[in-house]
């Protein structure tokens, strides 16, 4: 993963509550045995007239021009804003890294769903909550501005607004800490592999019915 | 100091470490693997040249892509079939058990694990699939997780976790004949709405959660994340340890006596205190219907569809093509599905054969399919005659797998179709693009594939 690193982008707004990981890639698209490509089926029942099917040329596709993500002033969008629970619904990873291909970087909502939440981070996402009152701000600014561009500094756990104006999220300080650095979950998981076989060793004398092989 | 919650309890029993921010690392009893979000995870395990911490721990099986007809001539869609191959190409080169397509045993992996004795209470159980919240039915901590996730435990049998909050959703009362463990989960998805449990993880208890059968409680479980709740839990008793007692996978001897012991403990403690506790009547539940695009979106039998109002109401109204209003009676059906990790045991079977026998699917039905959760449900719903039932009626009778629940194989709505569906997901699109979809239970959904649109089942049980 790369490291994350502080960025200005184009905010695009969803103005919609409960978008589940079904439209933000719908499951056709899960046959992919591939953890790339996904970018072009972000939203793809939303975002095409036609159905999308997996390796359809995205680029001659009619396009939803109603779509937010299809209009003009949002194209090259990289910070994504949105309703409550976003990302509810299934635990496809396929959902991140359709967000992360197609170029967003950052998803600021009123609240996330749990499985997608975690998704991000492992995928150099930050989503980042912020009160509803705020939130509904935003929505307020970026449809009075075209062009409306927001900084995110994840050292400092802010964004700013082209006024000047900081506003601070919560972070968990690990999930920062791997987003920072690009850090591979696993390997730092393997650093503590004696505390988890001492671990083993008591729990398979505890429950061991739990460590039976599998015999099919 | 206040006692534990059973999910105090399992989170303890299976706490590696715990740093100073409230990260811990949570040891995986059990993880079950599938087609779909497993690839990209063994994918990940080649390129760093890393293998399964315990290979055992891991069940894997095809559910999500496969056919439910015509089997034996393979999958036709080659991008469906490149996925399964590379599950038991994986399968075999990390030397994970494998249930292949053509064994009894094979079928939708949230209704195999149990099945097979693969999930026992007490156990973590993971999978890359938001309803594995249903094996907390057995008293298990299971919840569904990310491809990046799989590959974690795979290599480290461990998983970074933040603990939850702990909600306590009691049921006190009886349900009314013709109301099930659907309606019940549902009628509570309405009350708290589909996030009310984010970051929680819902004990269910009383007593109707008591008096419920295994098969139920599943059902209840399996639709906790439909509330926001990675985790759905519920107590072990008699009736678990008599539903576990010789399954395959199951204990035997010695060790059955120890394991019983052991999960006869698996309760919350009367003094434990939850961070939230919502209360039901079980009597005050009528079937349920939904109405709109999203699992809180559900009503009584027999009310008015909501008028417009917000925008995420007329959003939804608009696509399910129910802007003018009225009874959903009113509304024809095109399709019926039974069947999903929710509704495709054995119980659920019976009970919708109950409702079909002796009547015939209205005219007005294209489709109406019934697909059994595994292999072995179906052979014991053929032993009982239940196919035939179906079959008789007009139903056509599948082979296990996930099939029209997210209609990843050729199982599907075409656009603007509506379904009666016995899932767990009324999302756009979800069954198939335009596709419009109405959660039921199992009896709802064969009451109205019948009538050919939405009817009370209470009334064609009580003129029975």
């Amino acid at each position: 993963m790369e490291k994350f690193s502080n960025f200005t982008g184009l905010v695009a707004p969803i103005d919609r509550a409960n978008v589940d990981t079904d439209a933000i890639i719908p499951k056709q698209f899960l046959k992919s045995i591939k953890r790339t490509g996904f970018g072009p089926n972000l939203f793809d029942e939303w975002r095409y007239l036609d159905k999308g099917e997996p390796g359809m040329p995205c680029e001659s596709r009619p396009l939803n021009q109603d779509f937010v993500l299809n209009q003009d002033r949002y194209l090259g969008a990289s910070i994504l804003l949105t309703k409550e629970n976003f990302g509810c619904g299934s635990s496809r990873e396929h959902a991140p890294w359709a967000i992360q291909d197609f170029g967003f970087r950052a998803i600021i909502a009123p609240s996330f769903a749990d499985i997608f939440y975690n998704n991000c981070f492992k995928n150099g996402i930050l989503p980042i909550v912020l009160d509803k009152s705020v939130v509904n701000d935003l929505f307020q600014k970026v449809k009075d501005t075209p062009g409306f561009n927001l900084s995110v500094d994840l050292e400092g756990q802010t964004i700013q607004l082209p006024g000047g104006e900081s506003i601070s999220f919560e972070l968990d300080t690990y999930k920062k800490f791997c987003l920072q650095n690009g850090l591979d979950e696993i390997g730092q998981t393997l650093e503590m592999k004696e505390k988890i076989e001492g671990f083993e060793t008591r729990h398979r004398q505890s429950n061991p019915w739990v460590f039976e092989e599998l015999v099919l | 100091m206040a006692g534990k919650t059973l999910y105090d309890k399992l989170w303890d029993a299976h706490l590696v470490h715990a740093d100073d921010n409230g990260n811990s690392l949570l040891y995986i009893d059990r993880q079950l693997v599938h087609e779909v979000t497993s690839p990209q995870a063994f994918e990940g395990l080649r390129m760093a040249n890393r293998t399964p911490w315990r290979t055992s721990a891991n069940l894997a099986v095809a559910d999500h892509n496969i056919p439910t007809e015509n089997r034996d001539q393979g999958i036709a869609d080659p991008v469906s079939a490149l996925q399964v191959e590379t599950l038991v190409e994986n399968c075999k080169s990390f030397d994970v058990p494998y249930i292949p397509m053509d064994d009894v045993r094979q079928g939708i992996v949230h209704v195999v694990g149990p099945e097979q004795g693969a999930t026992l209470p007490g156990m973590t159980i993971v999978c890359g699939d938001s309803h594995t919240a249903t094996h907390g039915a057995l008293g298990a901590l299971a919840f569904g997780i990310g491809t990046s996730e799989v590959e974690h435990v795979l290599a480290t049998q461990c998983l970074i976790q933040k603990k939850s909050k702990n909600m306590l959703i009691k049921v006190d009362g009886q349900l009314q004949m013709g109301v099930t463990a659907k309606d019940l989960v549902l009628a509570i998805i309405k009350k708290i709405g589909t996030a009310g449990g984010t970051g929680h993880t819902i004990e269910f208890g009383g007593s109707m959660i008591e008096s419920l059968s295994m098969e139920g409680r599943m059902t209840v479980c399996n639709m906790a994340i439909e509330a926001g709740a990675r985790a759905g839990l519920i107590a072990v008793d008699d009736k678990t340890i008599e539903y576990v007692k010789g399954r395959p996978f199951s204990p035997k001897g010695e060790l059955w006596t120890q394991a019983v012991q052991y999960w006869k403990a698996l309760k919350s403690d009367e003094d434990a205190e939850f961070d939230s506790v919502i209360e039901l009547d079980a009597d005050s539940i009528n079937p349920q219907i939904t109405w709109g695009t999203s699992p809180e979106m559900g009503m009584d039998v027999g009310d008015a569809i909501p008028t417009s109002g917000k925008n995420g109401i007329d959003n939804a109204l608009d696509y399910m093509g129910l802007s003018d209003g009225g009874s959903l009676s009113d509304y024809k059906l095109d399709k019926v599905f039974i069947g999903s990790c929710t509704n495709s045991r054995i119980e659920d079977l019976r009970a919708a054969a109950e409702v079909v026998k002796g009547n015939r699917v209205a005219e007005n039905i294209k489709l109406a399919m019934v697909v059994p959760g595994s292999g072995e449900v179906k052979d014991q719903a053929e032993a009982e005659g239940l196919d035939r039932v179906f079959e008789d009626a007009g139903f056509e009778w599948r082979e296990p797998g996930c099939s029209m629940c997210l209609a990843m194989n050729a199982d599907r709505l075409e656009p603007g179709e509506r379904c009666a569906s016995t899932s767990n997901r009324n999302f756009e699109g979800r069954q198939g693009q335009g596709g419009r979809t109405h959660l039921v239970s199992p009896i709802m959904a064969a009451a109205a594939a019948i009538h050919g649109h939405f009817v009370d089942v209470r009334e064609m049980l009580e003129a029975a």
